[in-house]
C-alpha cells in the first residue's frame, strides 16, 4: 500500500511522443483507472509505471520513493496481464510462487503464502493443474493470485478482464472490487470499458493521443467532463452533442437550437455554464445525458431548470430496463433514456423535456466546458 | 464466376460414390507406387548387405539372399580397410557421434539463444542482425572453405604454443573440435532463424510477468522459454543432425585420416581400389552410417512436420 505520483512524465518512441506530459497523483489505496480510446497511451503508462518501458522525462513515485531507474522487480508492485501471461510449463502452484522462488524465499514459506492466496481466490482445488487446464475465469484468478501473493504497494491491472465472456467479466469485476475494500491496496487499471471504469474506480484518468484530458471522481468525469472528447467518450449511450448559438447577454442570455422542420427549441442556461462567458451570438455546444431527456411527466421532480419541447420519434430501441427514444434534433441525434414500458411510437410527434440541471455547455472553438 | 457457380450447381447432381472411389484408386495407386520406388534402393541394399559376396556376383540384385549372412555387417564394423588401417567403420561412426552431438546442441542452444535476444531483447538494429544471420543461410559451402582453413590454421597455431608452453592443446587444433566449430558457425543461421520465427509468437507478456516476478535475463530464457520451446527444438535437432550427420564436404576438407567422419570413412571403403569389391560390406556400412538419421527421423518426425506448421502458420 502506498501513494502513487506521476508528475510531467514524457515517453518517446524515436521521432513519436506516446505520452506528452503526465500528472497524476493517487492517494493510498485509491484505485486508479486509465482509460482512452486504442493507441490513447494508456497501456503504455502502465508499463512505465511497472518499469517495463522506460520513460523520456519526469518521474514516478511510489510511496514517495522515486522508482524511474529501478528494475520491475525491484519496485514493489505486481501486475496482471491481459492475457493473463500464466507460465504453461509450470502448475498453478509453480506460477503463483514463481516470484517468491525468484527472491529465493524458502520453500516451506513459499507453500504458506500459496496456500494462503488460494485460499483468499478459491483455487485450492486447482494448485496442481497446468495453466492449460483451466477455464478463462480460473486463469484470471490463477494470475491475480500471482500478483497478491506478492502483497505489493501498487497494483497494476492490463485490461484484465477483456478476454472474458460478458457474464464472467460482470462477476469478476465485482470480485475484483471486493478485493480491494478487503485488502485496501493501491490499484491502477487499464482498461477501454467504461462500465468498468465507472463502476471500479475512485479516479479515473482519461487519455487522448497521449495527453491526460481529466482526471477525477467517476461523478465529475461522468457529470462535469472537462471537454467535448470525456463528454462523448464516457456514457453509454453517449452524451446528446447538439449545435447551438447564444442570444442575449448580462445574465439574460439564452441557449437556441435551430432545428430544419420544427420552431427552434429555445433553453435558458445551463446552471452549471457560467453565464457571465456567453457572448451574444457565440456559438456553443449544447450536451445532455440521454438520462436527463425525458417524458414530460416522468421528469425528476427535483430539476430545478426543465424545458420542454416537441420532437419526432425516429427509433425505438427497447433495452429492458430503459427503452431509448431516437429523435432528430438540429439535424443530429438526440436520445432519450425512458422507463420500459413508454407508450412512445415511431413516427409520432412526442413532448420532451429536458432536465437543465444536468445539462453542459461547450466552446466548439476550443471544445472545453464553458 | 459463373462456370465455378455451374460447376457448383452441377455437383451434387452426379454420384458422388463411384467419383470418390475412382479418386481413391487413383490416390493410394500413385501413393504405393512412389512407395515402392522410393524403398527398393533401401530394400536392395539391405538383401545385399545380407548375402555372401558370390551370391551377389553369380545372381541377381532383386533376388532374397539365399544363404543368409551378418558376415558383411561384421566386416563393415570391425574390419573393412579404411584407406591403410583395416579396422571397420566402428571408429569413424565414434568420430561422427562425437562431432554430431556437441555441434548439434551448441547450434541449437545458441540459436535459441540468439532468437530469444532478437524477439524479447530487441536492440536498435535488431533486423540488421538477423538479416546479416539469415544471409548465413544462403552462403554455399563452397566459399567458406579457403577462409575457414585460415582460421583453423590459426587455431591450430594456438594449440601448439599451447602444447609447447603447458603440454595440452585444451582443444585448439583438434579435428572433431575443428568440424564442431565449421557446423556451429554455419548451423546458427538456421537455428536462429527457426528460434527467432517460433519466438516471435511466444507471447512477450510473459517475459514481462518473470521481469516483475523478479527473473534475470537467463532465468526466463531457461526456466520460461526454453521449457515451452519442445516442437521448434526438435526440429532444430533433426534439422541439424540430418545435416551434419551427412555433411562430407567439411569433413574430408579438415579432418582426414583417422578422425574423420563417418561419411568420409564411408567414401573411402567404397573407393578402395585394390582387391574385388566387397558390395555387400559396402551396403552394410551404408546403412550404418544412414541408420542414425533414419532412427531421429522414426522417433521425432512428427514433431517435425508439427513444429515446421507451427512455425509457418503463425510466424
Amino acid at each position: 500500500m502506498a501513494t502513487l505520483e506521476i508528475s510531467a512524465l514524457r515517453k518517446r518512441f524515436a521521432t513519436l511522443e506516446v505520452l506528452k506530459g503526465i500528472d497524476i497523483s493517487l492517494e493510498e489505496g485509491g484505485f486508479l483507472v486509465l482509460i482512452g480510446p486504442s493507441g490513447c497511451g494508456k497501456s503504455t503508462l502502465l508499463n512505465t509505471i511497472a518499469g517495463l518501458e522506460s520513460i523520456s522525462s519526469g518521474e514516478i513515485r511510489i510511496g514517495g520513493q522515486v522508482v524511474n531507474d529501478l528494475h520491475p522487480s525491484k519496485r514493489d508492485i505486481a501486475m496482471v496481464f491481459q492475457s493473463y501471461a500464466l507460465y504453461p510449463n509450470m502448475s498453478v502452484a509453480e506460477n503463483i510462487a514463481f516470484g517468491m522462488e525468484m527472491r529465493g524465499v524458502p520453500k516451506a514459506e513459499r507453500e504458506k503464502a500459496v496456500a494462503g492466496v488460494a485460499r483468499t481466490l478459491q483455487i485450492e482445488h486447482l494448485l496442481s493443474r497446468r495453466p492449460s487446464q483451466l477455464s478463462g475465469g480460473q486463469r484470471q484468478r490463477v494470475a491475480m493470485g500471482r500478483a497478491l501473493v506478492r502483497k505489493p504497494r501498487v497494483f497494476l491491472f492490463d485490461e484484465p478482464l477483456s478476454n472474458l465472456d460478458a457474464k464472467l467479466r460482470v462477476d469478476m469485476r465485482v470480485e475484483i472490487k471486493r478485493l480491494h475494500q478487503q485488502t485496501g491496496t493501491t490499484i491502477v487499471y487499464v482498461t477501454h470499458d467504461q462500465i468498468e471504469a465507472m463502476t471500479l474506480a475512485t479516479k479515473i484518468a482519461v487519455l487522448k493521443d497521449g495527453e491526460l484530458q481529466q482526471v477525477g471522481s467517476p461523478y465529475e468525469i461522468y457529470n462535469s467532463p472537462s471537454n467535448l472528447f470525456v463528454a462523448d467518450f464516457m456514457g453509454s449511450p453517449a452524451m446528446n452533442l447538439l449545435e447551438g448559438k447564444v442570444t442575449g447577454a448580462n445574465g439574460a442570455s439564452r441557449i437556441v437550437i435551430d432545428r430544419r422542420d420544427h420552431p427552434p427549441i429555445v433553453l435558458p442556461v445551463p446552471t452549471s455554464a457560467d453565464a457571465a462567458k456567453l457572448a451574444d451570438g457565440a456559438k456553443v455546444i449544447f450536451g445532455i445525458r440521454p438520462e436527463a431527456v425525458n417524458d414530460t411527466e416522468s421528469m425528476d421532480r427535483n430539476a430545478k431548470s426543465v424545458s420542454t419541447f416537441e420532437a419526432k420519434v425516429e427509433l425505438v430501441e427497447p433495452a429492458g430496463s430503459d427503452t431509448y427514444v431516437v429523435t432528430n434534433a438540429a439535424g443530429k441525434v438526440l436520445t432519450a433514456r425512458m422507463r420500459a414500458d413508454t407508450q412512445v411510437r415511431v413516427g409520432e410527434t412526442h413532448s420532451f423535456a429536458f432536465n437543465l440541471d444536468r445539462a453542459v455547455l461547450f466552446d466548439p472553438e476550443t471544445s472545453r466546458r464553458i | 464466376m459463373t462456370v465455378a457457380a455451374d460447376a457448383l450447381m452441377a455437383a451434387p447432381a452426379r454420384k458422388p460414390t463411384r467419383h470418390s472411389m475412382t479418386t481413391r484408386v487413383v490416390i493410394y495407386g500413385l501413393l504405393i507406387v512412389f512407395a515402392i520406388v522410393y524403398l527398393m534402393p533401401l530394400v536392395v541394399m539391405v538383401m545385399t548387405s545380407l548375402k555372401p559376396l558370390q551370391e551377389i556376383t553369380g545372381g541377381n540384385m532383386f533376388y532374397l539372399p539365399h544363404d543368409l549372412s551378418f558376415e558383411p555387417w561384421k566386416k563393415a564394423w570391425g574390419t573393412a580397410c579404411v584407406g591403410l588401417t583395416c579396422a571397420g567403420i566402428k571408429g569413424y561412426v565414434w568420430n561422427s557421434v562425437r562431432m554430431v552431438v556437441p555441434a548439434v546442441l551448441i547450434s541449437s542452444l545458441l540459436g535459441a539463444l540468439n532468437g530469444y535476444v532478437l524477439t524479447k531483447w530487441r536492440f536498435p538494429g535488431h533486423k540488421l542482425v538477423f538479416g546479416m544471420m539469415l544471409f548465413a543461410c544462403f552462403i554455399p559451402f563452397q566459399s567458406v572453405l579457403i577462409p575457414m582453413a585460415t582460421i583453423l590454421g590459426k587455431l591450430g597455431g594456438i594449440g601448439q604454443t599451447l602444447i609447447d608452453a603447458t603440454g595440452y592443446s585444451f582443444g585448439f587444433g583438434d579435428p572433431t573440435v575443428n568440424l564442431v566449430l565449421v557446423h556451429v558457425v554455419y548451423g546458427l543461421g538456421f537455428t536462429t532463424l527457426f528460434f527467432r520465427n517460433y519466438y516471435e509468437t511466444f507471447p512477450t507478456e510473459l517475459v514481462k510477468a518473470a521481469q516483475i516476478d523478479g527473473a534475470s535475463f537467463f532465468q526466463i530464457f531457461r526456466r520460461i522459454l526454453l521449457p515451452n520451446s519442445a516442437p521448434i527444438f526438435i526440429v532444430t535437432v533433426i534439422y541439424q543432425f540430418t545435416n551434419i550427420w551427412n555433411d562430407f564436404l567439411f569433413g574430408s576438407t579438415f579432418a582426414a585420416g583417422d578422425s574423420s567422419p563417418m561419411t568420409v570413412a564411408l567414401y573411402n571403403i567404397v573407393n578402395t581400389s585394390t582387391g574385388v569389391i566387397e558390395y555387400n560390406v559396402n551396403m552394410a556400412a551404408a546403412i550404418i552410417a544412414a541408420a542414425p538419421t533414419l532412427v531421429v527421423y522414426i522417433l521425432a518426425g512428427r514433431y517435425f512436420v508439427r513444429g515446421l506448421m507451427a512455425g509457418a502458420v503463425k510466424g
